[in-house]
């Protein structure tokens, strides 16, 4: 949206060379068609073919804002707490914040979780190659959502093998008698990886959701929008977790 | 849609309640907040008199224990601070106008927006629910400070009841949430052509920016109280220090101990921004009134906005001040003061602003207008003692204090109501086609503006003398707080008279909807669009153009006059108001 409005007169350019020369051109940022083709100062609904897509793209935004200080909030316990700890009856200062040393499988599913963001992102890329686009939006076949759909089903997958890997990551932890409730380093480990899992979960039914929209949605619009936001979610929690993943092998005191 | 609603249209009741129409859902939020404030106002009002009375019996009740009042503490502060002062102008109001005054048919995802407010609902009703399960509702104030609202044993309500408490919160943040990202997108994206950011309503600016310190503010709260549910039932011992015993039975020792004080920042880091959502809205309201009823633009719009982003963005580094007396670092608290101070400077900057626009203006005293006077009147009575209550040293002796509890009430809770009732005034001929009646407004005005001061002025005096807070009673075998209680019994008759003034006001919503005069289609003369009779307005021109020959016929010139020029006559495509 322009940021003030005035209505425009047709001007007119015209480079005097003296001899011919250009035509006269319109000065107005899109076309010189001569209707108003400035989509921004139309009705809603009628604002072009990315319109629903901005006003998706702002809640994913605004979701992940409000996710970002939610996880925020979540590893400030991971700052403060160790720097607390207790002064013994022999006036020791004994600090009880153990490092914990993070199952090697992490490494693999940190891996697994990068490799799901490129099939992501090649996936969300397709729904907008624009020949392809403008192919499906012609009603000529679905081009876009055959070539998208093979990337998307290995984002799933590798999402599931990720979740899979950190399930297995809780197991080896409980099995050597580190659960959730055994010392602080430990209820942080399990509240964030477990909070960031039942969000790649989500995200996990966000992209299955995309798959079936990609095939059931008419409009060309809806499928982009379902497969943008979900890879865009889907990105963010590849960062965060990128950031807890760091967090947790780098910071250990 | 047009902006004035036909009055008569008969739907059916199911269909009004299970909507997604936004002025349907700004109803059902007003209702809900109706509950609570009367809840909430029995709550505060029962206090008052068991503090003033200690022995008196209430009908089929009898004599409140110290915990009870606790409980009435706790659950009077979570009604009035999440579904009064959150709920009326962070999602009854937006509902209400926030579309129809950017120029918008609807919300940008209605459906999310109604679910925002069922969830709302639902966590209404799980905070009822505490006062019904066995020992009732939790007591450890709405603040829910660890290690009390850790361990179940720390006294009656504390399991449960806080356990409800918590489900409720978690509820209300998610509610909110969802209402507030539908909102961003709705002002971001579904303004109608040339409204821009630069011609949006300062009260729109105000849920901008009030919106955008939801998601920042509700989201920590989230995580908190999630952290806190963990410690209650996962084991887990975020907050739990060690050592902890009640009546001599030594409680769960976490493995470790955790740290209470991380609960304590979390929380007023949600706890202070919260006070701006709740307070934003009512700002840009006042500034929108006071343009209207002095017919004078808003000078420095550009500065008022400004100012207003600048309370939010510093609304969210001050919540330190909460906590000054916990046992936090000392340097830490000196910085508190500091950004707490500097957040004085927008908040004077907007009520200097309303004060030039008094100043030698033509004031028309509608209700909704002394409304706005009034909300500015405690506005500026409770700030002042927000500098004294932000040093450090002063609120070392006045922390716990009635002097803070005069603050918050005034400057907040009395505030944000007045704000409240103005919008309420003010908007009325949108939802009705009527206005309410001037005489019982005024006489509402007049009489809650006393008994407000009266009730909250004289705690000042009280928590200057030292009168702590949360004390069931003071009389007893310690006399010291004796020569308060005079002072304390005004303030409960102060109390109870204010509360009677508000059914004086009940009385004019529910008279005025079938007897008050036709409003017609403009009835204050106001710019903004959700008077506008067109559904889909151009607009070319600021919120606020007002005064002498702004217009060729008249003192102002509506946002969406331009479409009425091009359209030949004004309010050519507008349905005929039904009246009776």
């Amino acid at each position: 949206m322009p940021a003030t409005f005035t209505r425009h007169t047709v001007e007119t350019e015209r480079k005097d060379t003296g001899y011919g020369g250009k035509p006269p051109l319109d000065r107005r940022p899109t076309g010189g068609g001569g209707g108003d083709d400035n989509w921004d100062s139309r009705p809603h609904g009628r604002r072009g073919p990315r319109e629903m897509l901005i006003r998706f793209r702002l809640t994913t935004l605004s979701i992940l804002t409000a996710d970002f200080v939610l996880f925020a909030v979540l590893i400030t316990f991971f700052y403060v707490r160790p720097t607390a700890g207790h002064v013994s009856a022999s006036e020791n200062f004994i600090s009880d914040w153990h490092p914990l040393s993070v199952p090697p499988i992490l490494w693999l599913n940190t891996a697994v979780l990068l490799l799901s963001a490129v099939t992501a992102e090649i996936a969300r890329r397709q729904l907008f190659h624009e020949i392809d686009v403008m192919e499906e939006w012609l009603g000529l076949g679905r081009p876009a959502v055959r070539r998208a759909a093979p990337w998307l089903a290995a984002t799933i997958a590798l999402g599931g093998l990720f979740l899979a890997g950190q399930w297995t990551a809780w197991h080896q932890l409980a099995s050597e008698g580190l659960r959730a409730s055994s010392n602080p380093n430990c209820y942080f480990f399990y509240l964030v990886t477990i909070t960031h899992g039942v969000h790649l979960l989500l995200g996990l039914l966000a992209l299955v959701f995309a798959m079936g929209a990609m095939f059931g949605f008419k409009r060309v619009e809806l499928r982009q929008v379902a497969v943008d936001c979900s890879a865009w979610y889907w990105h963010a929690m590849g960062l965060f977790w990128g950031f807890i993943f760091t967090l947790l092998v780098v910071a250990q005191r | 849609m047009s902006a004035v609603i036909p009055v008569r249209v008969r739907r059916p009741l199911l269909s009004r309640v299970f909507t997604s129409s936004h002025r349907d859902l700004a109803i059902l939020w007003l209702l809900l907040a109706l509950a609570a404030v009367i809840l909430g106002t029995l709550l505060s009002l029962a206090m008052r008199i068991h503090r003033v009375w200690p022995m008196l019996p209430f009908p089929f009740y009898g004599v409140p224990t110290p915990e009870q009042y606790l409980a009435g503490v706790t659950m009077h502060g979570t009604l009035m601070i999440f579904f009064v002062l959150t709920v009326v102008p962070q999602a009854a109001f937006p509902n209400l106008v926030l579309p129809a005054q950017i120029g918008a048919s609807r919300m940008a995802f209605p459906r999310l927006n109604a679910a925002a407010f069922w969830i709302g609902f639902a966590s209404f009703l799980a905070l009822i629910a505490a006062f019904f399960v066995p020992q009732g509702a939790p007591i450890g104030g709405w603040t829910a400070y660890p290690p009390f609202s850790e361990i179940a044993a720390a006294g009656p309500g504390q399991g449960a009841g806080m356990d409800l408490w918590l489900v409720s919160i978690l509820l209300f943040c998610a509610a909110s949430l969802a209402a507030a990202f539908n909102f961003l997108v709705t002002i971001l994206a579904r303004r109608a052509q040339g409204m821009t950011l630069g011609r949006m309503p300062l009260t729109v600016w105000s849920w901008l920016v009030s919106s955008a310190l939801t998601v920042i503010a509700f989201s920590a709260l989230l995580a908190a109280a999630f952290m806190l549910l963990a410690d209650r039932h996962f084991g887990t011992g975020f907050f739990l220090p060690a050592g902890e015993v009640v009546n001599g039975i030594r409680q769960r020792d976490p493995a470790a101990p955790g740290s209470p004080m991380l609960w304590l920042h979390l929380f007023w880091f949600f706890g202070h921004p919260e006070v701006y959502i709740s307070i934003l809205p009512g700002m840009g309201l006042a500034s929108s009134l006071i343009a209207n009823f002095t017919r004078r633009p808003v000078p420095g719009y550009r500065f008022m906005v400004t100012a207003t982003t600048l309370i939010g963005f510093l609304g969210l580094g001050v919540w330190g001040h909460h906590i000054f007396v916990s046992g936090m670092n000392p340097y830490a608290g000196t910085a508190f003061g500091l950004t707490t101070i500097a957040i004085a400077v927008p908040s004077s900057a907007e009520v200097l602003t309303w004060l030039a626009m008094l100043f030698r203006g033509r004031i028309r005293l509608t209700t909704p207008m002394l409304f706005t006077l009034g909300f500015i009147s405690f506005f500026i009575a409770g700030g002042l003692t927000g500098p004294v209550l932000a040093q450090p040293a002063l609120d070392a002796y006045l922390h716990n204090t009635f002097f803070v509890v005069a603050h918050f009430h005034l400057v907040m809770a009395m505030a944000g109501v007045f704000s409240v009732f103005a919008g309420i005034y003010y908007w009325y001929p949108l939802l009705t086609g009527r206005r309410m009646n001037e005489v019982l407004g005024n006489l509402h005005f007049w009489i809650s503006l006393i008994a407000a001061y009266g009730t909250f002025f004289p705690m000042h005096f009280a928590g200057l003398a030292g009168e702590p807070r949360h004390y069931a009673q003071l009389s007893g075998p310690v006399e010291s707080f004796a020569s308060l209680i005079p002072v304390e019994k005004g303030i409960t008759f102060s109390a109870l008279l204010l509360a009677a003034a508000q059914l004086i006001f009940l009385f004019n919503v529910f008279r005025s909807a079938r007897h008050g005069i036709a409003a017609g289609e403009n009835p204050w003369r106001a710019t903004t669009l959700e008077w506008s009779p067109n559904a889909h307005p151009i607009i070319e021109s600021g919120p606020y153009v007002y005064g002498p020959g702004v217009a060729s016929q008249d003192d102002f010139r509506p946002q969406w006059a331009f479409a009425e020029n091009r359209n030949g006559s004004p309010g050519e495509c507008s349905p005929p108001l039904k009246q009776e």
